[in-house]
């Protein structure tokens, strides 16, 4: 039950239970919620840290605080992983059908928490794990980019990242449509300042406000979207939804106008076409390694709950939702890829190319099977370390320019400059084309056969004819890398475009993920279904 | 048997080499040159080991490994060889060294190497594999390494030949991943286990006969486009002719062949009755080919590009010989396979070797080579007769038993790929006359002869074409049980 529908309850549905009038404080189990309270405790204790010791602003201080905040967020999550691991494998042995299809057995750690408004379960603990990681990187890359551009004013970028982190995670694990709004805000707001931080780079400020309008848009359609599900089926709550849903059928157009809406919302938030126009400008102006974190967390963050409300609440509707979002991945995937082909900046480049991944992954909510739901997982989690990977080189390769020239143009000759770098971009960019033994190609397989599975065999030929052109924008790349026009020219070495140890620790993290899931994908697989067994 | 896991270690040898290459110093031109050598000269042994090894006269298949890699799908690292996939082995392992001893290249020698070992062990997986996403996984590899031998070392047009390589081969392979993932599903779909493994989908694939048909399509084009199959074909010429020499030996001697491989190992293997309901729109389009690939090569002017299309009409045979079910056919597509390798291969070679004397590769400015440069002449003849299919050398074979075999189910498909045969005598010779014979002009009379490095090269080709054509027993024994257990598979499946 929720807030709202403890207050108020005014259309009587059945499935409301018998309340007094009185109001009174939910149970919060602040012991589920420590990772979001660690990394917003983190966060203050930065901006605490800079106002009591004004003299001493370091970086160093700023970025070693926030990896201490993100790591201790994680710790908490080890244990409750097994707890949760061991419980599914014990329910999987009982019965595997009720494990299937995800109901509570008793015995096991609490599923809900905070009157059912957040959800304790494996697909939360991973998602947040995920973004966890993503933070730390996107803080890693942004160390050096601060450092560079002499912006390291103060903490604000780390305390925006760390906030934007803690929205994110709230989206992860919210159990009930305002909490996942709430997370949306919350993870959005640090993002347009971050898209804005460079101080002396009106690009960037253009890009926030594009940022800004467009995603004050959608949060608004996708409030109007929380409301008319609440109107039709009385609850904000994912399981009270799905539990209404599935003892009632609502005939009426409030309820698929609202769901609708929330689709529209997702859309936004993941850049699917047609709701992706900001992408392009906003991945462009911002400084690239915020570009990187902004376009990791927030698709981590939106499928999370894209995931959730579709495949909880909203399940009994899937023959309504299904043939959207297979339309959504539909022009995601060859408007994004045929869009990317034809850009000329690299960063614009990205950011279409992000699209047509978005467009990858909803064929993996399309499919509406538990299968897919891990593949979508799946292909999140390992899209996020090539997408990083790609932003920390760019920031690198952009660095005697301070991360103006990026066309096609500026990346001739890299292979010569600094070849290892452009190895590395190399191995990021044919990942995210799907080439076997790295990790884009487990990713793309994974999402491709739970179609195939779901029977969704056009849907999938098309993905992988997308992926060619989108091949085609990463060859392009490559091979303006490594053409110079003048092949006999010697390697010399650009000390410009030497990586700060922060980058290259996060470079590091970025290769050894996205080449070890592709060389042994076990692991990562199974973590995805492990946290989607108990969906 | 051994313990050894020889399979394995075909495989991994020459990825780890050019591991080793990779970590030398970019300036030690010598030592990395040496290294990259000796480790596909290593890998050469190591096939050769395993033709020895090789039970003669057994189908099925030899020295299985079998290891779990991805326990939740079903995916094992399954590798075996029979006779069919035998003598690829050997032919990958023969012409790695020849493509890394043989040319020069004048820039980024390291990653050269680098990139030539990593796609002979991709090329070693893709036909040792029995499990089809290892095979999937390899058949995509191989376009990596090519991509970047094109686009780095090739000549003029080559980022434009690189990408639509790279692109073409994707395409088809996009129709193929999914064809797999359905075909793999569908077969679970009775309560199986999910399961790649080949051998176990070929006994009982578990698919209703429609569905056979149009998964074996979704196969089919992905093959098509790697044979390259008429018309599916256009990215060969570009291709081939700016991929730097050994570039093209190994595109035209293995690449191709994974194409006529996938087609006569998966196509026939597991959608048997749909190979029988398809066979004569792929022999049609292989007899187009066949005929197409002959006249457009009789017209080019660039040596490089008659032989890029000489191989479409090559290949055309062997498609021919493989959708005709019977095992003279079958045989004499496999066959044919090593002996495109091993004569297109050379034929490559012959032209790189013009290239880097006269830097034309245009048939009007080369003239009288003969009298400047006698061996090469003499070298150049025997491989091209090898090619035209002249009784005594290799070529003749393979062609022959292809027509025996097509004869009987495809009449007319045979009588029109004859003249093939015919075509293919007017466009190799004509060129010969036109660049070989007459009086040197100009520079054409200065030109060198073979030199000892060279001569190393190509002698171990020409022996193989006079050695398989005089005597092709040894090799039609291992390969045909083989065979003859498909062809019984192939006709066994209810019509």
């Amino acid at each position: 039950m929720t807030f709202l529908a403890q207050v108020q309850n005014p259309l009587n549905f059945p499935t409301q239970p018998t309340q007094t009038d009185t109001f009174h404080l939910p149970h919060v189990e602040y012991s589920l919620l420590l990772p979001e309270l660690i990394v917003i405790g983190g966060a203050l204790l930065l901006l605490l840290l800079s106002a009591l010791i004004v003299r001493r602003r370091n970086i160093n201080v700023n970025t070693t605080l926030t990896l201490i905040t993100l790591g201790a967020a994680g710790a908490p999550l080890f244990w409750r992983w097994h707890e949760y691991r061991d419980h599914a494998a014990k329910v999987a042995k009982l019965s595997p059908s009720v494990a299937q299809l995800g109901s509570a057995v008793a015995g096991g750690p609490p599923t809900r928490a905070v009157v059912g408004a957040i959800a304790n379960d494996g697909f939360g603990i991973y998602v947040v794990g995920l973004l966890l990681i993503v933070a730390a990187l996107g803080v890693l890359i942004g160390d050096s980019w601060l450092r560079r551009e002499e912006q390291a004013r103060g903490p604000e970028f780390h305390v925006l990242v760390l906030l934007a982190t803690a929205g994110a995670m709230f989206m992860a694990v919210s159990n009930d449509l305002i909490v996942t709004f709430l997370g949306l805000e919350i993870l959005s707001l640090p993002l347009f300042v971050l898209a804005a931080y460079h101080s002396r780079r009106a690009i960037g400020r253009e890009a926030a406000m594009k940022y800004f309008i467009l995603s004050a848009f959608s949060s608004a359609l996708f409030l109007y979207g929380v409301a008319l599900v609440y109107g039709a089926t009385g609850s904000t709550n994912l399981d009270e939804i799905g539990s209404f849903l599935a003892q009632n059928v609502v005939t009426n157009g409030v309820l698929l106008a609202g769901m609708g809406l929330l689709l529209v919302g997702f859309g936004f938030k993941v850049a699917a076409v047609p709701f992706h126009n900001w992408a392009p400008d906003v991945y462009q102006g911002a400084p690239s390694p915020v570009s990187g974190f902004m376009a990791a967390a927030a698709k981590v963050a939106a499928f999370a709950g894209m995931l959730r409300v579709f495949m909880t609440a909203l399940s009994a509707l899937r023959l309504d939702w299904q043939p959207l979002v297979a339309a959504l991945a539909f022009l995601s995937l060859v408007v994004g890829a045929v869009l990317a082909a034809v850009q000329t900046d690299v960063k614009r480049m990205l950011a279409y190319s992000s699209i047509s991944h978005a467009g990858f992954m909803l064929v993996g909510l399309q499919a509406g099977t538990l299968d897919g739901v891990s593949a979508t997982l799946n292909y999140v989690a390992i899209y996020s370390f090539m997408l990083l990977g790609a932003f920390a080189v760019v920031t690198v390769a952009s660095s005697p320019s301070h991360d103006v020239n990026q066309d096609l143009r500026d990346y001739r000759g890299l292979a010569r400059r600094r070849p290892g770098l452009a190895l590395l971009f190399t191995i990021f960019l044919l990942a995210q084309a799907g080439v076997p033994l790295t990790g884009g190609f487990i990713a793309k397989f994974d999402v491709i056969a739970a179609a195939v599975n779901a029977k969704s065999y056009a849907l999938a030929v098309i993905a992988m004819l997308s992926a060619v052109i989108a091949a085609f924008l990463y060859l392009r790349i490559v091979l303006s890398m490594y053409t110079s026009g003048d092949d006999d020219a010697p390697i010399a070495r650009d000390p410009a475009l030497r990586p700060s140890r922060a980058m290259a620790v996060a470079l590091a993290v970025a290769l050894i993920v996205t080449v070890a899931t592709g060389i042994i994908p076990g692991p990562a697989l199974d973590l995805a279904r492990h946290a989607t067994f108990a969906f | 048997m051994t313990g050894f896991p020889l399979l394995t270690a075909l495989v991994l040898l020459p990825a780890a080499v050019a591991a080793i290459v990779a970590m030398l110093p970019r300036t030690r031109l010598d030592a990395i040159r040496m290294v990259g050598l000796l480790g596909s000269i290593a890998t050469a042994v190591l096939s050769g080991y395993l033709l020895t090894r090789f039970k003669v006269g057994a189908p099925g298949y030899q020295f299985v490994t079998d290891h779990v890699w991805i326990r939740s799908l079903g995916i094992h690292w399954k590798l075996g060889v029979d006779g069919i996939s035998l003598f690829l082995i050997a032919l990958t392992g023969v012409l790695f060294p020849i493509a890394i001893a043989g040319p020069n290249v004048d820039h980024d020698v390291k990653s050269y190497i680098v990139w030539l070992l990593v796609l002979e062990a991709a090329c070693m997986g893709t036909f040792l594999a029995l499990d089809l996403f290892v095979f999937f996984v390899f058949f995509e590899v191989v376009l990596v390494p090519m991509y970047f031998l094109i686009a780095n070392w090739g000549h003029g047009r080559r980022d434009y030949a690189a990408m639509k390589f790279f692109l073409y081969t994707l395409a088809g392979s996009a129709f193929l991943l999914v064809g797999m993932l359905a075909l793999v599903f569908l077969h679970a779909r009775g309560a199986a286990p999910l399961t790649f493994d080949f051998v176990t989908l070929m006994k009982d694939p578990g698919v209703s006969q429609a569905t056979a048909r149009w998964l074996f399509l979704a196969f089919a084009v992905a093959f098509a486009v790697k044979v390259p199959l008429f018309p599916l074909h256009t990215w060969l010429p570009d291709a081939h002719t700016e991929a730097p020499t050994a570039g093209s030996v190994i595109l035209a001697g293995v690449l191709l062949k994974m194409g006529t491989y996938g087609l006569l190992r998966f196509d026939l293997g597991l959608f048997p009755e749909a190979a029988k309901h398809w066979a004569p729109l792929l022999a049609t389009l292989a007899v187009i080919g066949i005929i197409y690939g002959a006249a457009v090569a009789a017209v080019q002017k660039d040596l490089k590009r008659l032989v890029a299309y000489s191989s479409v009409a090559h290949l055309g045979f062997i498609v021919l010989g493989t959708f005709a079910f019977t095992s003279q056919g079958l045989s004499g597509g496999v066959i044919q396979m090593i002996n495109h390798g091993v004569s297109t291969g050379a034929l490559f070679l012959l032209v790189g070797m013009i290239y880097e004397r006269r830097h034309t590769r245009a048939i009007s400015e080369l003239s009288g080579l003969q009298k400047a440069a006698p061996l090469m002449a003499a070298v150049f003849t025997v491989v091209m007769l090898s090619s035209i299919g002249l009784p005594g050398l290799n070529g003749f074979v393979g062609e022959f038993l292809v027509l025996i075999g097509s004869f009987g189910p495809h009449r007319w498909w045979a009588v029109v790929a004859t003249t093939g045969v015919v075509l293919a005598a007017v466009y190799l010779l004509w060129a010969y006359q036109r660049v070989f014979h007459g009086e040197p002009v100009g520079d054409n009379a200065a030109m060198p002869d073979l030199q000892w490095r060279e001569k190393l090269v190509l002698a171990p080709l020409v022996l193989l074409i006079v050695g398989m054509g005089v005597y092709p027993k040894p090799v039609l024994d291992r390969i045909n049980p083989s065979v003859n257990e498909l062809v019984h598979h192939v006709q066994a499946a209810d019509k």
